[in-house]
């Protein structure tokens, strides 16, 4: 992209929280749920959220949305190269 | 005295259920009391989870479908100076669903920032952020063959109305045609090509693209109108610029948003697109006076975008990414999925349940999901 946002988008009302999670948070998450890292959903590495985090694929990202039935979601993605 | 009581229940429960009972639970309550009441509470919530193995996508289906049949398919005008429409009903539902890069009709909500949120300038604002091409001021292109110009007739009472003078079109003009002498006359701006020959044949498609030039405004809004909103002035726009818009300097970037959903994903990444999808179809049900749980439009939200990008329910969109070749040749265009199958020579587990329908098997849904394993004793 050219051009850039030359606000924070984590601002922004359709924006949740993301944040990477640690080594041992991804071993615990893993473990919960009984999978491998490519069976979460995917985020890829150049989405607009991510600019300003350092991931690299094979990463968790967590994400707190707000959520109209529950009031806070936790949702888990995994980097992916594209 | 209760806090760490409920600091108990955090993880049993979701934070909205926790908070309505925070609010009424009377604080003078006994501890033991309380505690029947979050056990009864935690009770109740695993009761209304969907259990292991239900098929909630088939559930969604039905419950978005139903509804479906009784929305209307036409498009809502807008009343107004400015005449602006809308797609709504059932075309809007089929054009998100579908995860279309061109949609019908795109359209922006612009916030402001105080105080034009208030109303300040903001029929003016309003007209700034309209795209102004060349072509909307001028009366009329001639073509001078004999001296190879080009003569741009302009409308005197369009310009002051939106402000330009012939130096700012001048200014604007300049920088896409390198190759002419551009001056000014009164009303008219004379281009004279510099070089002879080439010139002739590329006169007209000159001409051609230089009613597009750009002046003033966001590329891409079409028509603007002022509407108020609650007790704020808002800006509806017909056509979408999101990252330009975001941009500028009235605007309130933290509000401001886009129908297109595709934009969205690619300016604020694919969560807001995901919440964007929702918000989306759940306003279009609403809009219609339908009844749909929130949770169904969430779960096929979640669904379009698990592969990082925006998909649609179509065969190029989620149904490409089942590994099942019987699944995907099910749904359309069965004899494509099952040629290329054969040639790559594909395997079909048969771990879904549309495979399994196919040849006649219990499908791992509900009470089939589960296998028995039993210890086989040795003789």
């Amino acid at each position: 992209m050219a051009k850039k946002l030359n606000f924070d988008l984590h601002k922004h009302a359709l924006v949740p929280k993301h944040a990477k999670c640690s080594d041992a948070e991804k071993k615990k998450i893993l473990k919960h749920y009984q999978i491998s890292v490519y069976d979460l959903p995917y985020i890829r590495k150049s989405d607009a959220a991510l600019a300003e985090i350092d991931v690299k694929a094979g990463d968790v990202i967590k994400i707190s949305r707000t959520s109209p039935t529950a009031g806070e979601a936790v949702y888990y993605r995994c980097v992916i190269n594209e | 005295m209760t806090d760490e009581l409920f600091a108990e229940y955090e993880d049993k429960l979701p934070k909205k259920v926790l908070g309505e009972l925070k609010e009424n639970i009377p604080a003078k309550t006994a501890k033991g009391k309380v505690r029947e009441i979050m056990d009864t509470a935690v009770k109740e919530y695993k009761e209304s989870m969907a259990d292991p193995g239900e098929c909630i996508g088939n559930v969604s289906a039905e419950s978005i479908g139903e509804p479906g049949t009784q929305m209307t398919l036409n498009t809502f005008h807008f009343a107004g100076v400015a005449e602006m429409n809308v797609t709504v009903g059932l075309p809007r539902i089929i054009e998100i669903l579908d995860g279309r890069k061109d949609i019908k009709t795109p359209s922006m909500e612009i916030y402001l920032k105080k105080p034009y949120s208030q109303g300040k300038d903001i029929k003016e604002l309003a007209y700034s952020i309209k795209e102004t091409l060349l072509n909307d001021i001028a009366l009329e292109f001639q073509i001078n063959i004999v001296d190879l110009s080009i003569t741009i007739k302009l409308d005197r009472e369009l310009m002051r109305r939106s402000g330009f003078t012939s130096a700012t079109i001048l200014n604007g003009l300049k920088r896409h045609t390198k190759s002419y002498n551009v001056k000014a006359e009164g009303d008219e701006i004379i281009l004279k090509s510099r070089s002879k020959e080439a010139a002739l044949n590329s006169l007209y498609k000159d001409k051609e693209k230089m009613k597009e030039v750009h002046l003033k405004g966001v590329k891409g809004v079409k028509q603007v109108l002022p509407v108020k909103r609650g007790d704020e002035y808002i800006i509806v726009t017909a056509g979408s610029n999101l990252l330009d818009t975001l941009n500028l300097e009235e605007v309130d970037p933290t509000k401001t948003t886009t129908n297109n959903i595709h934009e969205i994903a690619d300016v604020l990444g694919i969560e807001a697109a995901r919440q964007a999808i929702i918000n989306e179809v759940f306003g279009v049900i609403e809009n219609q006076g339908l009844n749909v749980d929130i949770r169904h439009i969430m779960l096929v939200s979640d669904t379009m975008c698990t592969t990082g990008g925006v998909k649609g329910i179509t065969r190029y969109g989620v149904v490409s990414e089942k590994s099942s070749v019987l699944a995907r040749a099910s749904f359309e265009t069965p004899i494509k999925h099952v040629i290329s199958a054969a040639l790559v020579g594909e395997v079909d587990y048969l771990t879904s349940v549309v495979e399994n329908v196919m040849i006649n098997q219990p499908v791992p849904v509900g009470t089939g999901l589960p296998g028995l394993v039993t210890k086989v004793k040795v003789k």
